[in-house]
């Protein structure tokens, strides 16, 4: 099958989830064809007379017959795309990329630290890690976002901040007297969270500066480059490592990523020029 | 029951210092609770004190005409919270409201400034340990500052 050519799927339901960011969840046009991916890995989803853009899957891995994908309307093709409603037709190529360590991170405490839009790609994580509980150690998710109102999937946040076994830390930058929880970047959550920093793992989702942010605040904490793994964004096109508009150093973030660990990309991460 | 002096010994902010220092710190220091919705202090008021958090929470808050208060930071367990007792006029410079209940140790700013005063080498260890709480504080401030979040960013050049 030609990687280039997308798969039609149908919308079955668009939710909105805050002010600009919308969850799709589609299904495939024809059969009931089963969509099998790893947790971190994107589509390119092609909005018809609008163009193509690579999206993050926020589903869980493990149910296979609904495709679901969150995105924050920024430019003309999630603008577009927001608009698009049940039974609309869309284009979707993949999965791509690589996958968060869920496997890997088998026995460890997991530190998973996702800023605004972030959560979106680590909520396949978080599904995947739930799934088998036991297999892991202490379990931290620290999430933040601009203000009370911008948190994503505001409902399960909320149960899995109930569950005793998780440790489930919400921060907005700013909020009115009105909102009890935490103010201030995440970040700052860091440190306040009890984990093994030589059993550790810690996966982690946001804007750029937030990521090298908290990479410096875990390292402190005694956490190696070999144990963070965060998730990269550029310009992406064609998803498989063809046309070099994702290149990042000698790395494409389409193909190798967008997933890396810390260690392989450290003299890459924050270079002005790349 | 734990002993102000060892709870304060088992601190980050304490750890490492002379014995006499910590000392020194325990005769300036108390318990306090702070009842949800209570102020550990407001906007003006003269700067006498500072905590160390042993639990709960403090919304650090601004008042703004327009918006109200408006909540800048929230800090809790383990976290130093205010300096305004070591630098002049020595009034605080924003609310601090306990949005649960709160226990921390009060530390006299007025009897730690004046024991500084007489044994610098207290102060420099006090003043070098506050230096990391400030820089801790600024980068937050900083990363809130760029707003990351937002849609708008500012033009490239």
């Amino acid at each position: 099958m030609d990687p280039m050519i997308p798969t039609q799927y149908k919308i079955q339901r668009v939710k909105k989830e805050t002010q600009d960011v919308f969850t799709v969840e589609l299904i495939p046009t024809e059969g009931e064809r089963k969509f099998s991916f790893g947790a971190g890995q994107f589509n390119m989803l092609y909005i018809f007379g609008t163009g193509e853009i690579p999206i993050s899957i926020s589903g869980n891995p493990n149910k296979t017959g609904v495709l679901i994908h969150t995105t924050r309307t920024v430019g003309m093709v999630t603008k577009a795309m927001s608009k698009l409603k049940a039974g609309d037709t869309i284009g979707v190529r993949g999965p791509y990329g690589s996958t968060w360590p869920v496997k890997e991170a088998i026995g460890n405490d997991i530190v998973i630290i996702a800023g605004g839009i972030g959560l979106a790609p680590l909520r396949t994580a978080i599904y995947e890690i739930l799934r088998e509980r036991e297999s892991y150690g202490r379990i931290a998710i620290l999430y933040g976002t601009r203000t009370p109102d911008d948190i994503l999937f505001k409902r399960e946040l909320e149960k899995l901040k109930s569950r005793l076994d998780l440790d489930v830390q919400v921060t907005v930058d700013r909020a009115a007297r009105t909102w009890n929880g935490n103010v201030g970047v995440v970040t700052t959550l860091i440190p306040r969270v009890r984990f093994d920093p030589k059993n550790t793992t810690a996966m982690i989702c946001g804007p750029e500066i937030m990521m090298k942010y908290s990479i410096s605040e875990l390292m402190k904490s005694g956490l190696s480059a070999e144990k963070i793994f965060l998730s990269m964004e550029r310009n992406m096109k064609c998803g498989i490592g063809f046309c070099g508009h994702c290149q990042y150093g000698t790395e494409f973030i389409c193909k190798d990523g967008p997933i890396f660990k810390y260690e392989r990309i450290k003299h890459l991460f924050g270079k002005r020029e790349i | 029951m734990e002993s102000l002096e060892k709870i304060l010994q088992q601190h980050p902010f304490i750890q490492g210092l002379a014995p006499e220092h910590v000392q020194l710190i325990v005769g300036c220091a108390k318990n306090a609770v702070f009842e949800a919705g209570k102020f550990l202090f407001q906007e003006d008021e003269e700067a006498s004190e500072f905590y160390i958090l042993r639990s709960g929470k403090v919304s650090l808050e601004i008042f703004t005409p327009e918006y109200g208060p408006v909540a800048i930071q929230t800090v809790g367990e383990g976290d130093i919270l205010g300096w305004s007792w070591l630098i002049p006029p020595y009034v605080w410079r924003m609310d601090g409201r306990a949005i649960e209940t709160t226990r921390a140790i009060s530390l006299d700013g007025k009897c730690l400034r004046g024991k500084c005063e007489k044994d610098p080498k207290l102060g420099y260890e006090l003043m070098k340990r506050l230096a990391n709480v400030f820089e801790q504080r600024l980068n937050a401030m900083r990363l809130q500052l760029l707003d990351i979040y937002s849609i708008k960013v500012p033009d490239k050049k």
